[in-house]
């Protein structure tokens, strides 16, 4: 196996497009090195993209925070602008792991390990997040749920790697919130998690809403279903009865030691009552 | 496989070290320079006795490869005493038995003074929360949140 660290993204797609055998991206090595660790991890290449110009920062543009594949998440929650424009992202990515893990691990790894119960990935996709990605045809922009496509497979093709992932800047009287379930209270992968993301009228009205939920299906679920029932409300007790139905429905879960299909659709409806709460008295809903 | 030559700075000296490609930090401390207070506890990153700081950061040396310690800058556990005068965090952990065994000590040592440097008056519960990653299955952790609590109170110049 090779360990290389290239300066620019054009020798890090080349080395990652010319090797022959198993290459993998090497951001903040916290799912990747565990995974190095088993008998069968077999790779002929790792690309440590951490040198690479830009990777390690968050750039705020007019419209989006440009955040590098390799920021760590700890430097998520220490950005205070991100953290006014889309709280719920934050508070999701510094959900991940311990303090330890907090200062390696990254969102677009979160992504791009495509696990289930991503905690970063519900509450980028109701951010409407997109994921630039670069690779031996050039560049391409696509939104973030499209790269994950089942538990650890991805759409990226060989020799394309994650160069950024790209958060809007919200619109006014706009917030999100995410919410997951574990069994204690830190350091534990979601049993389910629901992310919200509320824009409302001057008046209070909920103009426009994304709902994602994590843990409950191979891939996240962006439930329009679910997002229609707030529309037009001020999340009255109707309004929040039907999404809490309209999550549980969306959810499709497995069973397994962490939560059953019936346990996992009741909690999904829970938290996406409590987060769309989150989320309204955040963006100034009264 | 060929070995990796890395430059990099351990507890304010210049080290240089060849090691694998698939070696990690955490083994290229114990093994090739002798830094033997990092201890490998579980070596999945859960358990937090393997914490070192890199940058300024707390992390899991058995989650960073060798070679990724090239031009940074590693703190260790062997760092924390000036000559024989002990951090106060390290006097503290012995004044409230906050050890048994001490495979997790280190670990909690490192981890616990990387929070009193970005916050030197933290709650209980953040004290919990930022020594979640680092696991002890003998002491329990009370003993542990005191010493900290204690330590604390010393460094802000306060009487104990």
């Amino acid at each position: 196996m090779l360990y290389e660290r290239p300066k620019t993204l054009q020798d890090a797609v080349g080395m990652l497009a010319e090797t022959r055998g198993k290459a993998f991206v090497l951001a903040g090595g916290t799912d990747l090195l565990v995974r190095m660790k088993s008998d069968e991890f077999d790779a002929n290449l790792i690309v440590d993209i951490k040198s690479i110009e830009g990777m390690s920062e968050i750039v705020e543009t007019d419209g989006a925070f440009v955040i590098g594949a390799a920021v760590c998440c700890a430097a998520l929650g220490e950005h205070e602008a991100l953290r006014d424009a889309w709280p719920g992202v934050v508070e999701a990515a510094n959900l991940i792991g311990s303090t330890q893990i907090q200062g390696r691990c990254t969102i677009a790894g979160n992504l791009c390990n495509a696990s289930p119960a991503a905690d970063s990935v519900p509450a980028l996709v109701a951010a409407g997040a997109r994921a630039k990605i670069v690779g031996p045809d050039g560049t391409r922009t696509v939104d973030v749920q499209e790269i994950p496509l089942g538990p650890g497979k991805t759409s990226l093709k060989a020799g394309e790697l994650v160069q950024s992932i790209d958060l809007p800047k919200p619109a006014p009287r706009s917030a999100d919130a995410y919410l997951r379930f574990i069994p204690r209270t830190e350091m534990d992968i979601a049993v389910v998690g629901v992310a919200v993301n509320l824009t409302l009228d001057a008046d209070g009205t909920v103009a426009s809403a994304r709902v994602a939920l994590g843990a409950v299906a191979p891939t996240v679920v962006l439930s329009e279903a679910a997002a229609g029932t707030l529309l037009g409300t001020r999340l009255e007790d109707e309004a929040l009865d039907a999404l809490a139905a309209a999550c549980s429905a969306a959810s499709n879960p497995i069973d397994d030691k962490r939560g059953t299909i019936e346990f996992r659709k009741h909690v999904a409806g829970v938290l996406g009552r409590r987060a769309a709460r989150m989320a309204y008295d955040r963006a100034g809903g009264a | 496989m060929s070995a990796i030559a890395v430059s990099t700075t351990i507890n304010g000296d210049d080290v240089e070290f060849l090691c694998q490609p698939d070696e990690t930090l955490l083994d290229v401390l114990r093994n090739r320079l002798g830094l033997l207070g990092s201890k490998e506890g579980c070596g999945t990153g859960d358990c937090g006795a393997c914490s070192t700081v890199m940058d300024g950061r707390v992390v899991c040396s058995c989650l960073v490869l060798g070679a990724e310690a090239e031009g940074h800058t590693i703190e260790t556990i062997e760092g924390m005493a000036q000559g024989k005068d002990l951090h106060p965090l390290q006097r503290k952990f012995i004044e409230h038995a906050a050890l048994q065994c001490g495979i997790c000590t280190p670990g909690f040592l490192v981890t616990a003074k990387a929070l009193l440097e970005v916050n030197p008056d933290p709650t209980e519960e953040e004290i919990r929360f930022w020594l979640a990653g680092n696991l002890c299955r003998c002491t329990g952790y009370d003993k542990i949140v005191r010493a900290v609590q204690d330590a604390a109170r010393e460094m802000r110049g306060e009487v104990a």
